[in-house]
């Protein structure tokens, strides 16, 4: 049970796909534009992950190695077209709201990220396990990204007016533009908030050191620390 | 550096080692921006003379929160504070200069927070941007806000009471519609027409250029080939059956062609270093110019060809590389000499 809720945890923060891996960056600064579509498209992604990673899964010991990419591509695409029917007949707008991006989903890497590094290697459980923590940390990423930009953008969230009627909306936040400002700050905030934890797990298997080692070891960490924070900075809106 | 860790013991300084330039004019800049601030001054002052107050508020607003955004985004990253270098004010005064005066008041003030904190202090801080800090605040602003920062009213509106803010159209929107503005050329000239505060009068702009090239602040080729090319494009290809050269030179002397020209293309960190890349820069930019306005989405496209052509400078530097003395041009000298990087 415990290694299931690590990789949970691995999915959602310390591996999240979108903004650890920077996979997916497609769906991502398009589908944005409003927390509502960027909660369907993750939840739309998270079904397809979970059932292409347990056929894939089960499916291992039959693919042969050399057409393993095809054979993913055939299996993804199958769900995707069950997700796509299926949205089609009961959230219709969402569906129109998505638009190419829910057939877009079979090319997404994330999926072939994972039913390639991890579902064609491990059990069903384990794999199935992986794509819903995969999925959730993509839902994840993108409700950050939806939230910001619906709430600069268009001064609501889900719809509903959450700023003042006097709040000018920032427009900019709705175009492209504003999905790849949003993108970097959001992932310099997690750059840095993967820096802090790491410095913290560091400072924690540090201190029982002996004594003489414990008056260099914060200042290593603080150089650590600034490089990381420059780093992130660095990558801000490349 | 570690104020913990010991210092080596007390080592003699008798040397200062570093690497060429060893003869330095001087040049500061701080001398170069107040230079610029001098250079714009009489545009800003005519502006404000032509719009107003609001005006001023405006050019006061952007400068203001530039030095502010400025000190607190160095102070938060931790940086030296480099208020007194002047190139925040600098970036301050062009974006105003770019706003019209009838802007909301939060536009100034959102715009040089973005310009200073995200474009500039973010990249690294003075020197290390990418892109001209006042443009992207503008283009950012054009996006953000498209009917706020598209209001414009006549010059000297403010001097008849009972009217408040007569819109009028900028010579922009007529010369896109494929008609010369109604504006005589002696007033586009002058600056005796709608437009952005710091951007009507050509006159006192291109008197500025010439103060800042005898200065040698900037030099010419940037101006010159950027101005050039529009006004070849333009006579060339002039729009809806006008005569050419009105065309011409109503195309050169509306909208934002001259201050972009003379001040913000010419910015040192986001321009090539070498005379040929400004050459070809300023070709870029004056194609781009005259491609967004005849052919794209917006009435005037300076600040868009600029930051386009910003992001080209890496190459354009890489392309227009002097030879290195002593080797001969091209990969294989390169090769020879050890592999410039």
């Amino acid at each position: 049970m415990n290694r299931y809720l690590r990789q949970l945890k691995e999915g959602i923060l310390d591996q999240n796909p979108t903004l650890v891996q920077l996979l997916g960056m497609c769906p991502t600064l398009a589908t944005t534009t409003s927390l509502e579509n960027a909660f369907g498209m993750g939840m739309a992604a998270t079904a397809v992950l979970i059932c292409s990673n347990v056929f894939i899964s089960l499916l291992r010991k039959f693919i042969p190695r050399q057409v393993r990419i095809a054979a993913y591509i055939v299996i993804v695409s199958g769900f995707v077209t069950a997700v796509e029917l299926l949205m089609r007949a009961y959230l219709y707008p969402l569906y129109q709201a998505l638009g190419l991006f829910i057939p877009l989903i079979v090319v997404n890497c994330i999926i072939l990220a994972r039913a390639e590094a991890f579902a064609s290697k491990n059990k069903v459980l384990p794999s199935a396990m992986d794509g819903l923590s995969m999925g959730l940390g993509f839902t994840f990423a993108l409700c950050i990204l939806g939230t910001v930009r619906e709430l600069l953008g268009s001064g609501s969230l889900l719809g509903y007016r959450v700023l003042p009627e006097s709040y000018p909306d920032m427009v900019v936040f709705l175009l492209p533009p504003g999905a790849f400002l949003t993108l970097g700050f959001v992932i310099a905030a997690v750059q840095k908030l993967r820096g802090m934890s790491e410095e913290r797990r560091r400072r924690r298997s540090a201190a029982p050191a002996d004594t003489a080692a414990g008056a260099t070891a914060p200042v290593a960490a603080d150089g650590a620390h600034s490089a990381g924070e420059a780093d992130g900075a660095g990558r801000k809106e490349d | 550096m570690n104020p913990n860790q010991p210092q080596p013991a007390s080592m003699p300084e008798l040397l200062t080692v570093s690497p060429s330039p060893h003869a330095r004019r001087g040049v500061t800049t701080s001398r170069l921006m107040i230079d610029v601030l001098i250079a714009l001054a009489p545009a800003a002052v005519w502006g404000v003379a032509a719009f107003g107050p609001r005006a001023a508020l405006v050019l006061l607003l952007s400068v203001a929160s530039a030095l502010l955004a400025e000190f607190l985004a160095e102070k938060l990253l931790r940086r030296p504070v480099t208020l007194r270098d002047g190139s925040a004010a600098v970036t301050g005064l062009l974006l105003g200069m770019n706003l019209s005066a009838d802007v909301p008041l939060y536009i100034p003030v959102v715009g040089a927070v973005f310009a200073i904190a995200v474009v500039k202090q973010l990249f690294g801080g003075i020197g290390r941007n990418v892109m001209n800090p006042a443009l992207a605040a503008r283009v950012f602003l054009m996006l953000a806000w498209t009917g706020g920062m598209t209001r414009f009213s006549a010059p000297f509106a403010y001097l008849s009471s009972g009217v408040d803010a007569v819109a009028s159209a900028t010579p922009l929107a007529s010369l896109k519609g494929g008609m010369l503005p109604d504006a005589s050329l002696a007033d586009l000239f002058l600056g005796r027409c709608a437009g952005c505060i710091g951007e009507v009068s050509v006159l006192l702009l291109l008197a500025g250029g010439v103060y800042l090239l005898v200065r040698r602040v900037i030099s010419w080729q940037i101006p010159v080939s950027f101005l050039g090319t529009v006004a070849l494009l333009t006579f060339v290809f002039p729009q809806g059956g006008a005569d050419r050269l009105s065309f011409m030179a109503a195309s050169l002397c509306s909208g934002g062609l001259v201050l972009g020209a003379v001040f913000m293309a010419t910015d040192y960190v986001t321009s090539p270093v070498t005379g040929a890349g400004r050459l070809i820069y300023g070709c870029g930019c004056g194609l781009l110019v005259v491609f967004i306005r005849y052919f794209g989405g917006y009435p005037e496209g300076v600040s868009f060809a600029i930051l386009i052509m910003n992001a080209l400078v890496w190459y354009l530097d890489m392309l227009t590389r002097p030879r290195v003395y002593g080797k001969t041009r091209g990969r294989r000298g390169d090769r020879k000499g050890g592999g410039q990087a």
